[in-house]
């Protein structure tokens, strides 16, 4: 397993790692050991907000390993994170028991309302945790599995592509709207009780989720790197360059893009996962095209290929977004696409291009030439 | 091939009988035949009874004027096209017309297009290390390691192309010589028995070009080498024998200087392109 150890020797991982270390321990301290009154202190509702940003940065740096470094621009990746959330969703659902409005033992409210008689052959089983979790990657990785054979074995790339999988969101949107499809129609999942016996509603809850979306987060970065420093990740640059050439080399292209889809689409499930719990809902609008497509434009503001742009475009974006949504709710759709309209002209490498071509100069001024180990 | 098919075929061993050895054999000279290959398309004859034999370790120059069937010749040996009659075989154990492109090239038999592409957000490093030959499904790739071994096969094709100092530039930066180079050693990580290389030195400068002719001929002798090129000053300067390509058939072959006197070939074509340049 050497190659999962290799991203530890790169210095913007360890410099990304030292970051995200740093940021969650100041996060918990400023919660714990700040008085309320104190200007420092960190609310549950921001460890919340900020637990929700390191959710979205783990979708983006899914989003950009298939982008930035397969050449596969999704936009329906907000259907994996989707399905992630809603099987997190369920096993919450599950915990509610007898507490419900109506207090049936296994059934959840919704279907109580809707006269069903029992549970769903599809809901068996998410009451235990541990299928619940591993449904969290089988559900987006079987869907991602499924889709992404047959679009790559017929070699569909490029904005046809991109066209499809927006397809398949807004497919999945709709059955979701659906009472029938029995996942609670467009009111979708929500009033949760507890996660692993934990109080949902309680601030350590809270905390642990956020350093558990921290934690998932380094985890699918250093992921996501082993992947990019192997020579799989070299195929991958490769094939998005020039994907005949590669597949005369005797490389399976379409095997190569599929795992590394799948890959992804698993992140994205996980992301969506640890979303739920810490907003308390998850429902069909997660589906939505326009969803999918604004996680793309965190990864070009960010600065594709290269993942901790893409972390830094979906949590500056994020926060731009929570803070416009509550001055001038109507502006935001406006200054989004503003973003991206700048980030196309004025950066084309997004913010990460323009922090490692700062970098760059700096070494270049600092040090004589070294060579880089191969 | 369908199995039942091949096991119903009287003109040779089952397929699981047949020795699965994929070494070459060259015990008896040659490493490359073509007999009476004819190929049309829509009743122009490209290839028209084409005989070519190449042996092993040579490196054989092949000119022609334009539509001599230069290209359906090379697309011919590498299974890209079909001929409709004949027989071509790789050394004398490999019938290269029952096997397809990537069987092909897994044999030993490398192609160089015309156009180099090369894969230019990688360095000339990574270019060679991707060509290696290696198990190349996606979780061996995934954890691959770069061994002492895979480094010294791959300092040893910088030295050969003379591209040592670029290796760690990214080949997009490379110029159109050093990048038709990097193509050719990237055939030559796969350490094929034969090398077929369409023009390389279109497009070079006068130095590129006698970097090339190093290069190639350089590597004669380990490997065999077919250069179909239209540059008379620079066939001159590498061939041994040249064959030369007419109306998809042989018209002579010899040295250099016995295919230039031959009248037939001074009518077709070098009496034209000496009189161009």
């Amino acid at each position: 397993m050497h190659w999962l150890g290799r991203p530890f020797n790169e210095r913007s991982t360890q410099l990304f790692l030292l970051v995200l270390v740093l940021a969650v321990t100041l996060v918990t301290v400023l919660h714990l050991a700040v008085s309320p009154q104190h200007p420092l202190y960190v609310s549950g509702y921001t460890v919340g907000l900020l637990g929700k940003y390191l959710c979205f940065a783990l979708l983006a740096v899914a989003v950009d390993l298939v982008w930035g470094y397969l050449g596969i621009l999704s936009l329906g990746h907000g259907a994996f994170f989707a399905l992630g959330g809603y099987a997190m969703g369920m096993y919450l659902m599950r915990q509610v028991g007898d507490r419900g409005t109506y207090g049936d033992p296994v059934l959840p409210d919704f279907m109580v309302f809707m006269n069903w008689e029992s549970l769903p052959w599809y809901w068996h089983g998410f009451d235990m945790a541990w299928f619940a979790f591993l449904m969290v990657f089988l559900a987006p990785g079987a869907l991602a599995l499924v889709f992404g054979y047959l679009a790559f074995r017929s070699r569909v790339t490029g904005v046809y592509l991109s066209i499809i999988t927006q397809a398949m969101t807004f497919a999945l949107m709709l059955a979701f709207f659906r009472n029938e499809m029995g996942f609670g129609g467009n009111n979708g999942l929500t009033d949760f009780y507890d996660i692993l016996g934990f109080d949902l509603r309680s601030n350590a809850t809270g905390l642990g989720l956020f350093i558990a979306s921290g934690i998932a987060l380094a985890f699918g970065y250093l992921l996501c790197r082993s992947i990019v420093a192997s020579k799989l990740g070299r195929v991958c640059v490769a094939s998005r360059d020039a994907e005949a050439r590669t597949r005369f080399l005797g490389y399976r292209v379409e095997r190569v893009q599929l795992f590394v889809f799948v890959v992804s689409a698993m992140l994205a499930g996980l992301a969506g996962a640890l979303y739920v719990p810490q907003v308390g809902i998850i429902n069909p609008s997660e589906f939505e095209p326009l969803f999918s497509i604004e996680i793309v434009v965190w990864v070009a503001l960010g600065g594709r290929a290269t993942l901790y742009g893409a972390v830094i475009g979906a949590i500056l974006v994020n926060y731009a977004k929570t803070i416009f949504t509550g001055v001038m709710p109507d502006a935001w759709l406006f200054a989004l696409g503003g973003l991206f309209v700048i980030s196309t002209v004025l950066l084309p490498k997004g913010i990460a291009g323009v922090l490692a071509h700062r970098f760059r100069r700096r070494e270049a001024s600092n040090t004589t030439k070294t060579e880089v180990p191969a | 091939m369908n199995l039942w098919q091949s096991m119903a075929r009287r003109d040779r061993v089952f397929d699981f009988l047949a020795p699965t050895a994929s070494s070459v054999d060259v015990r008896h000279g040659p490493i490359l035949y073509l007999e009476d290959v004819t190929v049309s398309f829509d009743g122009f004859r490209a290839i028209d009874n084409l005989n070519l034999t190449i042996d092993d370790g040579e490196l054989r120059c092949i000119i022609g004027p334009n539509g001599a069937g230069k290209t359906t010749m090379m697309d011919i040996i590498t299974g890209k096209t079909r001929p409709d009659t004949g027989s071509v075989w790789f050394g004398s154990r490999h019938d290269l017309l029952t096997m397809n492109e990537p069987e092909i090239a897994s044999l030993g038999i490398g192609r160089k297009f015309q156009k180099p592409t090369v894969f230019e957000a990688l360095t000339v490093f990574e270019n060679l290390e991707l060509a290696m030959a290696a198990d190349k499904r996606v979780i061996p790739t995934l954890t691959a390691r770069l061994t002492g071994e895979i480094r010294d096969r791959i300092d040893e094709v910088l030295t050969m192309t003379g591209l040592a100092e670029q290796q760690h530039a990214l080949a997009g930066i490379l110029s159109h010589g050093q990048k038709q180079w990097l193509e050719i050693g990237m055939l030559l990580m796969q350490r094929p028995r034969l090398l077929l290389v369409d023009e390389p030195v279109a497009g070079m400068t006068e130095q590129e070009m006698e970097r090339t002719a190093e290069l190639l001929t350089g590597l004669a002798g380990k490997q065999s080498v077919v250069v179909v090129e239209h540059d008379m000053g620079f066939v001159r300067s590498i061939a041994r024998t040249v064959t030369v390509l007419h109306q998809g058939s042989v018209l002579a072959e010899g040295s250099m200087d016995q295919v230039q006197s031959d009248p037939s070939v001074i009518e077709v074509y070098l009496g034209e392109s000496e009189e161009a340049a």
